[in-house]
């Protein structure tokens, strides 16, 4: 197979995969197999570009053979290649969950082609090396996501969709603000042009204000302090597959752009920008967790423990070292498997007592042992306890903070993090350790539940599982990875040279 | 001409912001429309405003030969128009449909998924 190929696989396949669930829109059974084909497919596609880009470092497509610097080009770098796999992956689990919680009219209203949609818009945002191509991945993963959050139509879902809408078109309105306004000052929107154009721009004031622009545009995508409050508004609304695909990918997106411009584009005043983005970092580490303790449902404590880590990923990339950002990168990977796994957990729990409050919940370490090792390594991992995934993420983001000599973030890491062991073992004494309620429903759904609805639920919790600990035991070779992606970052001249090379091989003629 | 636009854009952007901080949800979308409208606008004056001249570069030459409006800004515009259009018509769907589940429009009244 041709490298370059590989490179638009991700983004064509759930491309080709919506459009034939389109055409098979009449029958829940073909949606519902075609949409899993689909995901598996996507896995497959995502493996193989991780592996090509590997052994190839860098791999550019220059879409309809347009030269660098005029047409859209497609980038595969090592952390945006890791970044499609883990979509793949998440893609795979949810779709496999979706089986068993969706409902049949969601279905026949569309779940499985707006899921694809979603992975397509997701998957390109990864991928693209233009801004405005970015702008446009960014619109289509978002009315995926409008429409998936409201599909259904219940009283919470619309009130989170109305606040969910305005304020991610705000942060849209105000990327293409800033969109034209860098176009206007360097006449370029190929991310690798700017780079360059940006280093040698004579008034840098414009490019910390520039900067600024980008950082809210995407800091809103990336639910960051204080421009967060969507996300714990919504993310408890919606079906739990939805929520979990979700958690984790969508911020995600927000935080690989950011990864990328503050790594690429704005890396010529580091002393404000980056000293601000720590500053973020902290404070959307400490408002976070501090949200999370204060409620008491499910999901709405999962969602606030994801705006809270959303700083951690941004503290490896605001200290800029290669270790804090091979941290970041690390942390990344732990955070989109543990969080989407703790969300399917967390949706298990809420359909056997029937709603997501802890206090109507308890016994399920009785009643329900596999259920409760699942999320005990979960929930384990996520607040960083040896030798799960989380422990690794978070020692290296805490020694890269050692090393650049910025204390202050790592005692915040340090006490965020015991934060949220509290907040997690909350979640183990209600619902697992505590006799059920008396007036809690019973486990009614428990002898209802064919074996296959059962293995549509485990099977991807299991696999996530795995991983979580796989992650942690085989720690080595995935911190290679990782470090192996922040010396990529770090390196901007060869993403540089990378993409306006190729560019330049084909237009050498007059 | 470029200053008038910009004083354009900066109404646009004031009346936008300022309709989104009414406590109606209509008004919230008529100021999230303001919005759009001002960033495609400010996408429009960035690409020089130069009036009567093609932008077509004649044969045989590598570069126009005269100063002309930049013809991609206003590529990048037409999609943004396109996708904003999209956008908007689902919110207002989305908005006709709070109100009709919710039977209320003040957005003071949507509290039950906050935290």
């Amino acid at each position: 197979m041709n490298a370059q190929v590989a490179v638009v696989l991700p983004i064509v396949l759930p491309l080709a995969t919506m459009t034939v669930l389109l055409l098979t829109w009449k029958s829940i059974v073909a949606q519902k197999v075609i949409g899993v084909v689909g995901s598996t497919l996507l896995l497959m596609s995502a493996t193989a570009l991780l592996w090509l880009v590997a052994r190839h470092n860098i791999l550019v497509l220059q879409v309809g053979s347009w030269p660098a610097p005029f047409g859209i080009t497609l980038v595969a770098d090592r952390l945006s290649s890791i970044m499609v796999m883990l979509a793949g992956l998440m893609a795979f689990a949810v779709s496999v969950y979706s089986l068993a919680t969706i409902d049949d009219r969601r279905v026949a209203f569309g779940f499985h082609p707006l899921v694809q949609l979603l992975l397509m818009g997701v998957c390109g945002a990864f991928l693209t090396g233009d801004l405005f191509n970015l702008y446009v991945w960014f619109e289509v993963m978002l009315i995926a996501s409008f429409v998936l959050l409201t599909l259904g139509g219940e009283r919470g879902q619309l009130e989170g969709a109305i606040k969910y809408v305005a304020l991610n078109l705000i942060s849209s309105a105000v990327f293409l603000a800033a969109i034209g306004v860098i176009y206007a000052a360097t006449g370029t929107l190929n991310m690798a042009d700017l780079a360059l154009k940006l280093r040698s721009f004579p008034d840098q004031n414009v490019v910390s204000v520039l900067a600024m622009l980008f950082l809210i545009a995407f800091g809103t995508k990336a639910a960051v302090f204080p421009l967060f409050f969507w996300l714990p508004a919504s993310y408890h609304t919606p079906p739990v597959a939805v929520s979990a695909i979700f958690a984790g990918l969508l911020t995600k997106v927000g935080v690989y752009s950011l990864m990328r411009a503050f790594t690429l584009l704005f890396v010529t005043e580091l002393e404000f920008t980056h000293n601000l983005l720590l500053l973020i970092a902290g404070l959307t580490m400490v408002t976070g967790v501090l949200g999370a303790m204060a409620q008491s449902e499910i999901r709405r404590i999962l969602s606030f423990h994801i705006v809270s880590q959303i700083g951690y990923m941004l503290m490896g990339l605001a200290l800029f070292t290669p270790l804090a950002l091979a941290g970041s990168v690390f942390y990344i990977i732990h955070h989109i498997v543990v969080k989407t796994n703790l969300f399917l957990i967390g949706g298990m729990i809420e359909q056997r007592f029937g709603t997501g409050l802890l206090a109507k919940s308890g016994g399920l370490y009785r009643s329900a042992p596999v259920l409760a090792t699942l999320f005990f390594l979960a929930a384990m991992s996520l607040a960083g306890v040896p030798p799960l995934s989380g422990f690794f993420a978070k020692m290296t983001l805490i020694r890269g903070g050692l090393e650049a000599e910025r204390y202050a973030i790592v005692v915040a890491a340090l006490v965020v993090s015991l934060l949220t062991l509290f907040s997690m073992t909350k979640i183990w004494t209600e619902a697992f350790w505590k006799p059920a309620p008396v007036d809690a429903a019973t486990d009614v759904r428990l002898g209802d539940q064919s074996w296959t609805d059962r293995f549509f639920l485990c099977g991807p919790t299991i696999l996530l599982t795995t991983i979580t600990v796989g992650i942690g035991v085989m720690a080595g070779p995935v911190m290679d990875a990782a470090l192996a992606a922040s010396e990529q970052l770090l390196d901007q001249n060869a993403y540089i040279e990378a993409v306006l090379s190729v560019g330049s091989r084909e237009s050498t003629r007059p | 001409m470029d200053i008038v636009l910009a004083i354009t854009v900066g109404g646009l952007y004031a009346a936008g912001i300022f309709m989104m901080l009414r406590r109606n949800v209509v008004k919230l979308l008529i100021g999230l429309g303001l919005l759009s409208h001002a960033a495609n606008l400010l996408i429009f004056t960035a690409g020089r405003l130069v009036r009567g001249r093609v932008a077509v570069i004649p044969a045989g030459e590598t570069q126009p030969l005269t100063i002309v409006a930049d013809p991609l800004p206003q590529a990048l515009i037409l999609t943004a128009i396109v996708i904003s259009f999209a956008v908007l018509a689902f919110t207002l769907v989305l908005i006709y449909r709070t109100i009709q589940t919710l039977g209320t429009d003040d957005l003071d009244q949507l509290r039950a998924t906050d935290t």
